[in-house]
């Protein structure tokens, strides 16, 4: 179970921040790391580093093992099929980007829909912008409800036979929101559509069985996950994959090589091109070990726990707003707030010299900012080191905001 | 809880700006537009100035933002307003220097300004501040 010990495993948050112990609420942005995942780096390229695929030295093959490895434990975490479907990107950007850009110029024509929704991340919008622009396609998106979830029946009304593509985030990075990705893929399927899920706040915090969502595709980010930065995954059904042209050419990823035409390697290394973030992908390995460890359920519950007794607490401060779903168990471990007047960046200036990290801005949605008729937002974020001790010095933080601000107005 | 490092920042000077912002609006006539964002943050600032014969004659401003990129714009416009365009540049570059936490000029009486000298301790906050400014640049500069 998840008890205060599990802070010790995290070597970044033992220290002082503008003369207060650190409290880290900005996990939605990234993640802290925990030793494991650095001494796996630090492991890597201290005995075992070499390039993969290529040495018939010990050292290469000892850095192919632990890379293919890697995507095995990646494998296994998803519940996918096969290593096949396992492609390493440099993160979820990458991941969507690779399926617009490959199966989206090869299946969207024109007069095509592409939905989306708008709750979603900009990774989740413009790489679909770009193609519904280059195809004469329409991007069409589900409108949200009053409280930040998506409606089947809106869903429903939305996707048409015309729709090839549907992405939509498993839960948002700014409502916090959790969506039925299953249920929007039946509904994607019985429309000829291919389901695309955004798992960066989703594959840190909770299950995720590929085969049970039966989504045709899946991105999501080592760094939101206890992994290094510049590691992430695309999932995609291998009767996909199999079909799609890689996007990026080189070495690596070929299998013979012409003057005027050349062949690709089979799944998953012709989406593979150069030589790949190793140490990486052996450092979102460990932490794929260390989140089992722990347990994802054990994570989730922590989570839902957490994010219950925040929104109990923040309601607790005069003028301040919380946007999205009330119900803890429909949110992943984030609240984004407004307080009053304050701007969210005087807010987290505040927090910051009280030793508190939270994150201020628009988190990469500005067309989600534009439905909440909100400039900016600040957003704490929490995972399985975060206690409500955190969330106590967050309230206390607030309020001396409150007071600060409202002192000198 | 001690306010000390927070008053460094967030001068009364500045609070009085952001809630009662001078030259707040937009210039209907014969104006240069200048429209920028920070796209890290969202804040957005829509300057209008009337250049006249190398001097800045009037500007104002609109935006969206936090306190300190709003009294930015607001003691900006006001410092500008009847300059030339060559003394608002200096200024700029003044500005620029100041929020590095380098040695400036002081040639200019910089007024209000002043005040937003503790910004170059918050790293982070550096951009708010200097939004208007470059705004103001590129438009004096058309």
């Amino acid at each position: 179970m998840i008890n205060k010990d599990i802070k010790s495993y995290f070597p970044i948050l033992n220290q002082q921040v503008n003369g207060h112990p650190l409290v880290y609420l900005d996990s939605a942005a990234t993640s802290q790391k925990p030793i494991q995942v650095i001494e796996a780096i630090k492991h890597y390229y201290e005995f075992d580093n070499s390039n993969v695929h290529r040495g018939v030295h010990t050292l290469g093959n000892r850095a192919t093992d632990k890379y293919e490895g890697a995507r095995e434990k990646v494998r296994n975490f998803i519940n996918a099929k096969t290593t096949e479907e396992i492609i390493f990107t440099r993160g979820t950007t990458t991941a969507l980007n690779t399926v617009a850009s490959s199966y989206g110029r090869a299946n969207v024509e024109q007069g095509d829909e592409i939905v989306i929704t708008h709750m979603e991340h900009h990774s989740n919008i413009i790489p679909w912008q770009q193609l519904a622009k280059e195809k004469n396609a329409t991007l069409k998106y589900i409108d949200l409800e009053a409280d930040g979830t998506l409606d089947l029946e809106k869903v429903r009304a939305t996707i048409t036979p015309k729709t090839k593509i549907v992405s939509v985030s498993m839960a948002s990075n700014v409502l916090g929101t959790i969506n039925p990705i299953k249920e929007i893929a039946k509904i994607a399927h019985a429309n000829g559509a291919v389901m695309v899920a955004d798992g960066a706040q989703a594959a840190p915090h909770m299950k995720i069985d590929v085969q049970d969502l039966d989504v045709d595709f899946l991105g999501f980010s080592g760094h939101k996950m206890c992994g290094p930065t510049g590691i992430g995954v695309l999932y995609g059904k291998k009767e996909h994959l199999e079909k799609m042209e890689p996007i990026e050419f080189g070495g690596e990823m070929i299998d013979f090589v012409g003057l005027h035409d050349s062949t690709w390697k089979e799944l998953p290394w012709k989406f593979e091109g150069g030589t790949p973030i190793i140490a990486g992908a052996i450092g979102l390995g460990a932490a794929i070990d260390f989140l089992t460890e722990v347990g994802l359920d054990n994570i989730a519950k922590h989570e839902h726990a957490l994010v219950g007794y925040a929104m109990d607490q923040l309601e607790t401060i005069d003028g301040l707003k919380i946007f999205g779903p009330r119900d803890p168990m429909k949110r992943c471990g984030l609240v984004t707030f407004n307080l009053d007047d304050v701007h969210p960046h005087d807010v987290a200036t505040v927090l910051d010299m009280n030793g508190i990290a939270v994150r201020a801005g628009h988190h990469c949605a500005q067309p989600l900012m534009k439905c909440l008729q909100q400039v900016a937002t600040a957003r704490a974020s929490f995972y399985l080191y975060n206690t409500e001790e955190d969330i106590d010095r967050l309230v206390a933080g607030l309020r001396s905001a409150k007071e600060y601000f409202g002192d000198v107005f | 809880m001690s306010f000390n490092n927070l008053d460094q920042l967030y001068r009364s000077v500045i609070m009085d700006h952001y809630k009662n912002p001078r030259n707040k609006g937009s210039l209907e006539t014969d104006a240069v537009t200048i429209d920028m964002n920070n796209p890290t943050c969202g804040d957005r600032i829509h300057l209008t100035l009337k250049v006249n014969d190398g001097v800045v004659e009037d500007a104002k401003f609109d935006g969206e933002g936090c306190s300190i990129s709003m009294s930015s714009a607001s003691m900006m416009t006001q410092i500008i307003k009847g300059k030339k365009v060559a003394e608002a540049l200096e200024l700029a570059d003044i500005f620029s220097k100041m929020m590095m936490g380098e040695e400036y000029s002081d040639k200019y009486d910089l007024e209000d300004v002043e005040a937003l000298q503790g910004v170059s301790q918050f790293p982070a906050r550096i951009k708010c501040a200097t939004l208007a400014w470059k705004a103001m640049e590129k438009g004096v500069k058309e």
